[in-house]
């Protein structure tokens, strides 16, 4: 880098930072109190804390930018020694982009849907003088290679809704470095990926870092992640610092309790369990030999075919996990069990009889025995009604509760997800989003169901607050005897508490069965790539996973919908050419239910 | 993108064959009977009967229709009951000064509304912004004549220029004296798709001003005539052409009060007097000629509108 001669050794300073939000009645309210951490030349510091934190403000602070209705209230953030607090965006227009770039969490928001990408990575040094459009193609184009994108040449005369979402995410990075930053800030940026993209995407950005010599900090809820790629760690609470220090020492010597809980919310994968359980649970749900896609039919099939040949049993009183990557057909299996989506062949039973498959000729009672909670709570609840109400509605329709009875059997289940009565009289927006997922769950309890579909239901929640939420499931698992489908993309939650799991890849069952079957071998290939995709908060795990085969072959290609033949061979290391492209796989028996779908015999998949 | 755009316009053209039938049934349905009115109150049963069948009236309502829109489709729109001459005659001279008004009115009123909603867009708060979001209400609210009036006094009676009402024929003048020639029509007209467009425009490209995109622009450094400009606009135009093409379609099919006040014969007060004068024949051609100006100008916002969207232009 050029601009390494001049550069001070430290890159940004906030001292004493304050930032305040202000209200309508023009008092402020303090967001970010007395904040003061160091970031130094060619060092990663990054930010952790829950949503609330203050951690985004701080970071967009380096910008000189506060968030509209915010304001710098006291204390000073020093970019390059220049305190540009409070300056307008007049005069931080020649700093950012130059000095200090930014990467937002989604990068699918941040491109400007209607310009080709190269233009929007080349725009900040080319408007800023910095470089000519040919030096800073040339530039971007070292970028894309650096980044392992797919056609490096021409990807840039793309538009970005013509890239994945992982490749977009990269190309962020692109855009943020193609200046030549002192400084990067990075918020969020592999938190809404999947779990194998997210370990190509901390590669990319790690080797970027490191090869270009900047600066940045990086902004987190995950302490496993922060492990990866940060030097030097600040915790953050309420806008406070609570902690601050080396990598190595927060992670394995925290000392404030708010580090220890945030560690302890990590879910490692639990450790093989010999628990031997009573087989021969009754089915609540049954789904036979099932096919379900959208679209009109052409030659017998729906244009979009996304679930084959599924066979999965829900038992009673036990929790089943459905894990893949989006596109998976997760939700489509949970949309066809309730109903919302009628299947195209092959049936679905509730206690030993088939369902019709569409809502409207199902029975009540079939209804009331069968419920979905959605993952965002925010569009779930109507925000016009109080939360008695929206838990008074499937009272008063599936059991006929008015009146008195009614309001007594509201402040039962509140009881049950554990919020105090005052809530009945509150709107949604008033309650914070774990509460809001209290209040998702209770209104489909009060169906008093056999089977809830739980689709994503955690994963906007933060790591505390979502190990709450899993906490209480169990719980209500146990008081009511209620069957959970647990749909997630997160193996790791899934696996802390489910009794089996069904790993999805493009459609198909890859493979089912018990929690200790599936975290032992054999293993599909899929699903030893997923398990050695969860990251764990040590330090030097990323550089030892993607040295691993099944990382390499991981990050070949995305997800492909196929007609016959295994979907995963266009990424599995172990696939058989001409037997695995062209034969469906057929279904090996382990022990316990334990059933995997993989042309190679089980004891070469151990 | 092709197929889409066949598809707007097989929809457009199911559109008119849809309203063809409500137009065409809808005037059957009215009180009276076209050889009736066309001979008088005196004619006699025998040569009512003579006439009906002369029309094509004694055949089935179906047959009837098939005739009319064949008819409709070889530019032959039949023959007014009130004047007894071809109805394209009638609406030849008429069309053209609406056209003239219309087209002088968009090229003019247009790029000037649209210039002042983008730039409210880009100082939102300032003096500026709230002086025209006031003066853009207050015309929404003040109706034709009150805003014709106004104009007429100020220009004729205070400044003494032009005249309160359109004099002469529009025929053989170039485009500088026909914008003399329809100077206070077009400003009038111009004050009154203005308020609309202003506000439109204003709305549209502050919303996409508040998207993530916009925001990062801004930390990129990106100066803010260029974020407009390139950024911004880019993503507002499928809204901005909806309301340009609604109101283009109103200076051809509803300014009747305009045209009345400033007394030039124009397609819009020629269906006034067709209602007027139980003229069926002359309301089916002008519905079916409006309806058509509609959905062509509908049909060309929507393809603005596709090409201007990436995502439609290269699909994945």
């Amino acid at each position: 880098m050029a601009k390494d001669t001049q550069t001070p050794e430290v890159i940004f300073e906030a001292e004493d930072l304050c930032i305040s939000a202000v209200r309508e009645d023009s008092t402020d309210l303090p967001i970010v109190k007395d904040v003061s951490f160091q970031v130094h030349k060619g060092e990663v510091v990054a930010l952790i804390g829950e949503s609330g934190s203050g951690k985004t403000t701080i970071s967009l602070s380096a910008l000189g930018y506060c968030k509209p209705g915010l304001t710098f209230a006291s204390g000073e953030a020093r970019l390059l020694g220049r305190n540009i607090a409070g300056l307008s965006t007049d005069e931080l227009r020649p700093s950012r982009g130059i000095n200090v770039a930014y990467l937002a969490q989604s990068a699918a928001a941040t491109f400007n849907p209607s310009i080709r990408i190269n233009e929007q990575v080349t725009e900040a040094p080319v408007l800023h003088g910095t470089k000519t459009q040919e030096e800073a193609n040339k530039k971007a184009l070292d970028l894309y290679r650096a980044l392992d994108l797919p056609d490096p040449e021409t990807i840039g005369a793309r538009y970005p809704h013509q890239v994945s979402g992982g490749q977009l995410q990269r190309l962020m990075a692109a855009m943020a470095l193609c200046g030549d930053p002192d400084l990067l800030v990075l918020d969020e940026p592999t938190t809404a990926l999947d779990v194998t993209t997210q370990i190509e995407v901390l590669k990319a950005f790690k080797k970027v870092i490191k090869d270009e010599g900047a600066a940045a900090i990086y902004v987190t809820h995950d302490l496993a992640v922060v492990a990866q790629i940060a030097d030097y760690i600040v915790v953050l609470y309420n806008g406070e610092v609570k902690e601050a220090g080396p990598t190595d020492v927060i992670i394995n010597a925290p000392q404030h309790p708010y580090t220890k809980r945030l560690m302890a919310a990590i879910n490692p994968l639990p450790e093989e369990s010999d628990a031997v359980e009573p087989h021969g649970h009754a089915a609540a749900i049954e789904v036979r030999n099932m096919d379900a896609g959208y679209g009109r039919l052409s030659n017998g099939e729906p244009a979009a075919m996304i679930l084959r040949d599924i066979n999965v049993t829900i038992p009673k009183r036990k929790t089943i996990g459905v894990i893949g990557e989006s596109g998976c057909g997760k939700s489509t299996l949970a949309r066809v069990m309730a109903g919302l989506l009628p299947q195209h062949s092959g049936e679905v039973l509730l206690d030993g009889v088939a369902l019709s498959p569409r809502l409207e000729d199902r029975r009540k009672e079939e209804l009331r025995k069968v419920q979905f909670v959605y993952q965002m709570a925010d569009t779930a609840l109507n925000p016009r009604q109080r939360i008695k109400d929206i838990l008074g509605r499937p009272l008063t329709f599936y059991h006929s509760l008015r009146g008195k009875a009614r309001t007594k059997r509201v402040l039962e289940l509140l009881e049950m997800v554990e919020l105090p009565p005052p809530f009945a009289d509150r709107y949604p927006h008033e309650l914070s989003g774990g509460q809001k997922q209290r209040v998702n769950l209770a209104r489909a309890l009060a169906a008093e169901p056999e089977v809830v579909l739980c689709d994503e239901v955690t994963s906007a929640l933060d790591t505390i607050v979502a190990a709450n939420v899993i906490d209480l499931l169990t719980r209500l698992q146990d008081e009511t005897g209620v069957s959970f489908v647990f749909i997630s993309h997160d193996l790791s939650t899934v696996a802390s508490f489910s009794d089996e799991v069904v790993v999805l890849y493009a459609g198909r069952v890859a493979e089912i069965g018990k929690v200790s079957e599936i975290l032992s071998p054999p293993f599909h290939p899929y699903t030893r790539l997923l398990i050695s995709s969860v990251p764990e908060p040590r330090i030097g795990w990323l550089e030892e996973t993607t040295e691993s085969q099944a990382q390499k072959a991981g990050l070949a290609s995305g997800v492909e919908l196929r007609k016959t033949g295994c979907p995963f061979v266009s990424r599995c290391p172990v696939a058989i050419q001409g037997t695995c492209d062209t034969i469906d796989p057929p279904k090996q028996h382990g022990t316990d239910g334990h059933r995997i779908e993989c042309h190679r015999p089980l004891d070469e998949l151990m | 993108m092709l197929s889409l755009i066949l598809k707007r316009l097989g929809i457009g053209v199911i559109t008119v064959l849809a309203v063809s039938v409500i137009i065409f049934f809808g005037t059957k349905i009215l009180p009276g009977d076209a050889a009736q009115i066309r001979l008088g109150q005196e004619a006699t049963e025998a040569n009512v009967a003579a006439m009906r069948e002369r029309l094509g009236l004694d055949k089935s309502y179906l047959q009837q229709y098939l005739t009319w829109l064949g008819n409709f489709v070889r530019g032959d729109l039949g023959v007014s009951l009130a004047s007894d001459t071809p109805i394209m005659n009638l609406i030849s001279d008429r069309y053209q000064n609406t056209l003239y008004v219309a087209v002088l009115t968009a090229a003019i009123g247009v790029p000037i509304s649209l210039t002042l909603g983008i730039l409210a867009a880009m100082f939102p708060g300032t003096l500026y912004d709230r002086i025209l979001t006031f003066v853009s209400v207050s015309l929404v609210a003040a109706p034709e004549f009150f805003t014709a009036t106004i104009l007429v006094l100020l220009m004729v009676f205070v400044l003494g220029i032009g005249n309160a009402v359109v004099v002469g024929s529009a025929d053989g003048k170039n485009i500088f004296q026909l914008i003399a020639h329809f100077a206070l029509p077009i400003t009038t007209l111009s004050f009154v798709i203005a308020s609309q467009l202003i506000r439109m425009s204003r709305a549209a490209v502050l919303n996409v001003m508040s998207s993530p995109y916009i925001e990062m622009a801004i930390l990129k450094g990106v100066p803010r005539r260029r974020i407009i400009l390139r950024h911004a606009l880019l993503n507002a135009i499928g809204p901005i052409v909806n309301v340009v093409a609604l109101n283009l379609a109103y200076l051809v099919t509803g300014v009747v009060v305009v045209e009345v006040y400033f007394g030039y014969p124009g397609l819009a007060t020629l269906i006034v007097q067709a209602v007027q004068t139980r003229d069926f024949v002359l309301i089916q051609g002008l519905g079916m000629i409006f309806c058509m100006t509609y959905v062509l100008l509908m049909l060309i916002a929507d393809i603005a509108a596709i090409t201007s969207n990436p995502r439609l232009r290269h699909p994945k």
